[in-house]
């Protein structure tokens, strides 16, 4: 009905149909071949908007700058990525002699000697698995549970934030410093233990040598305290993350605090626990100057924990410095045995937080 | 009937209260304690750390400490000034260069990247840089810096060790830009855009300064970071008994200074070992401390 008013020729003087807005008027007037007039605007004012809203166009110095700032943060983003990549070029090319001379048997052979210049990093790499996957073991259950009580409600939540800071605060202690304390502290007050450990079960192969000072078991200690931080603060993290409606939930159903725990907020915050583990190992594996100073830096292979070992970080900060060119050649291949564990260990934690994540 | 009949299930409903005997009780209280038991052995270490520092290094805390050089093996007295002003100059030097390099890569993670391609690489690369243990940086700058002798023909200095602790601080640097900025509301950058302000007008002007505290508190977090690493000190910067003299030679630093006087028989040398702990802790947990009240600041 209201088309055929549009189409009429005097369609202007009619009485807009309601309903229809302005523009779909517009619209269709135009279709009909009726032009529009701009009745009100004469022309000289139209140009003077037009000067006012005229677009500036930039000036060619702003475009400079803009260009070659962007310029500036790509070449600055691109550092990252030209460093991470020299580092492995640098460490394999300096690896390479070594490589050549023992290819894979330097990771199973034992002997490094740098008097005959015969090198096999063994000791170092069982050293490495051994500190930091016993160091695992303990710092897990300690840094999970420590993180699950700081964000259930067990206690105040004043005195659940002093532990949390007390936890980060930890972390920002240097490895050197908690090196300090394990030599002139810690080993003493666990030898007793050690003692214990040797005298009643020396015939298991882990505790068959005496404990004389420096060795494995209090570096695995102090690497528990030094991932123990990365562990919690994580965990407590991905727990914070859970949505409050699946705590609601599992106990509207009855099930008791731990119950709810163990069977819904662990299993939602899986993924960000594993991954904070995962790091964690990276970073044990990677520790250097605590490890360095109580590990006892012993070339022997032994299986013992008991006994003075070594691990591929303690045995570059040890012999870098003053190594000759054999041997800092095959120090080079076992920084790049360290670097590729530790990539490996890194790019698997990220998949896996990948995998593992729930959707809820 | 009907009444009767909720009357009658009402008379069955089982009692619902507490019953702290029950097994799952006892199992979950046990579980709590436990866990409490576990907080306690991880908080722990940091106490047992700090009271031994504490008390060993603060008995030794005086003005000659701040003010002499390390005896030599053997001697008596002196202090560590060389190493404390060694720590400065060193870090110093990392934050110049981590710091410009690392804001400028997550300006661009974060105001230019596309998300995909190049920028996922380098969101991958920080993660893993990030993950790289800090002896390797040690050995890198080594293998480029020190052994190749590229610094005019010095080899250990203080350069070098900067340069290694820069590599350190870089992915931390970046990581905090990045995610400060894109914190920033998008509104802000539409509207510096649309009323004409270019690129790095908007960047540079508006969504920097409103992202300051957030990455402040990432700088200071990873400067607390850097000034407490030995790992690539101990062959980039090496450590000298002397005076810093100029960056392009070895340089004491409390952290290489700790390690190489914790392992000295003598007891003065273990006893400057402690005061320069003191000295380090106190430095680092006061910027771990200035973090946290930038962040806070921040969330206000």
């Amino acid at each position: 009905m209201w088309c055929s008013q549009v189409n009429g020729r005097n369609s202007n003087h009619q009485p807009t149909p309601s309903g229809i807005s302005a523009h779909l008027l517009l619209v269709l007037r135009k279709r009909a071949g009726v032009r529009v007039r701009f009745r009100y605007l004469s022309a000289s004012r139209v140009t003077k908007i037009k000067a006012r809203y005229l677009l500036r166009s930039r000036p060619p110095s702003e475009k400079l700058v803009d260009g070659s700032f962007k310029n500036l943060v790509v070449v600055m983003a691109s550092m990252v990525a030209l460093v991470l990549i020299s580092i492995l070029v640098v460490v394999f090319w300096g690896s390479l002699e070594s490589m050549g001379r023992y290819g894979l048997e330097f990771l199973v052979t034992s002997n490094w000697n740098p008097v005959d210049d015969e090198y096999g990093a063994f000791t170092a790499i069982y050293g490495t698995l051994v500190t930091s996957l016993l160091a695992l073991v303990i710092a897990v259950p300690l840094g999970v549970g420590t993180a699950i009580f700081i964000t259930e409600n067990i206690i105040p939540k004043k005195i659940r934030d002093v532990i949390g800071l007390m936890v980060e605060l930890l972390a920002a202690i240097p490895s050197v410093v908690l090196g300090l304390w394990a030599i002139f502290i810690l080993e003493p007050f666990i030898r007793p233990f050690l003692m214990f450990l040797y005298d009643d079960f020396g015939w298991i192969p882990f505790f068959s040598t005496e404990p004389l000072g420096p060795g494995i078991a209090p570096a695995i200690l102090i690497l528990v305290v030094m991932i123990l931080p990365i562990i919690t603060a994580i965990s407590r993290d991905s727990l914070n993350q859970v949505p409050m409606k699946l705590r609601q939930a599992a106990y509207g159903v009855g099930t008791t605090r731990w119950g709810a725990i163990l069977n819904v907020i662990l299993p939602a915050a899986i993924s960000g626990i594993v991954g904070g583990v995962m790091l964690a190992l990276g970073r044990a594996m990677g520790e250097t100057m605590a490890v360095t100073m109580i590990i006892g830096n012993s070339n022997v292979f032994s299986w013992s924990l008991l006994a003075p070992g070594n691990t591929i970080s303690a045995m570059l900060a040890n012999q870098f410095g003053e190594a000759d060119v054999g041997q800092l050649s095959s120090l080079m291949y076992a920084a790049f045995v360290l670097m590729v564990l530790t990539l490996l260990v890194n790019i698997f934690a990220q998949w896996l937080v990948k995998r593992l994540s729930l959707k809820y | 009937m009907n009444n009767s009949s909720t009357t009658q299930s009402a008379v069955q409903i089982p009692d619902l209260g507490y019953k702290p005997w029950c097994v799952r009780n006892l199992r979950s209280r046990f579980l709590s304690v436990l866990a409490g038991l576990f907080a306690f052995l991880s908080v722990l270490p940091l106490i047992a750390v700090l009271v031994h520092i504490l008390i060993k290094g603060f008995s030794s805390i005086n003005v000659e400490l701040f003010t002499q050089l390390p005896p030599p093996p053997g001697g008596v007295g002196g202090g560590i000034g060389n190493a404390i002003l060694g720590s400065f100059i060193v870090t110093v030097i990392a934050a110049l260069i981590a710091i410009p390099i690392g804001v400028g890569g997550g300006i661009y993670l974060a105001e230019y990247s596309t998300g995909r391609g190049f920028s996922q690489f380098i969101r991958f690369g920080t993660n893993v840089l990030a993950g790289v243990p800090s002896i390797i940086a040690g050995v890198f700058v080594y293998g480029t810096i020190v052994s190749t002798r590229i610094l005019f023909g010095h080899t250990f200095s203080a350069i070098a060790g900067g340069t290694a602790l820069s590599v350190l601080m870089l992915p931390t640097v970046v990581k905090t830009t990045d995610e400060g900025l894109k914190l920033v509301s998008n509104d802000l950058r539409r509207a510096a855009l649309g009323v004409g302000a270019s690129r790095f007008v908007t960047v540079s002007q508006i969504t920097l300064p409103k992202a300051f505290t957030p990455i402040a508190t990432g700088v200071v977090l990873s400067i607390a970071r850097a000034a407490g690493e030995t790992a690539p000190l101990i062959f980039t910067a090496l450590f000298s008994p002397f005076w810093p003299n100029g960056i392009f030679d070895p340089i004491a630093t409390l952290s290489v200074l700790i390690y190489n006087f914790s392992t000295q028989p003598y007891d003065v040398q273990n006893q400057l070992a402690w005061a320069a702990s003191f000295i380090l802790v106190v430095f680092i947990l006061m910027l771990n401390l200035l973090a946290r009240w930038l962040g806070r600041i921040a969330s206000k």
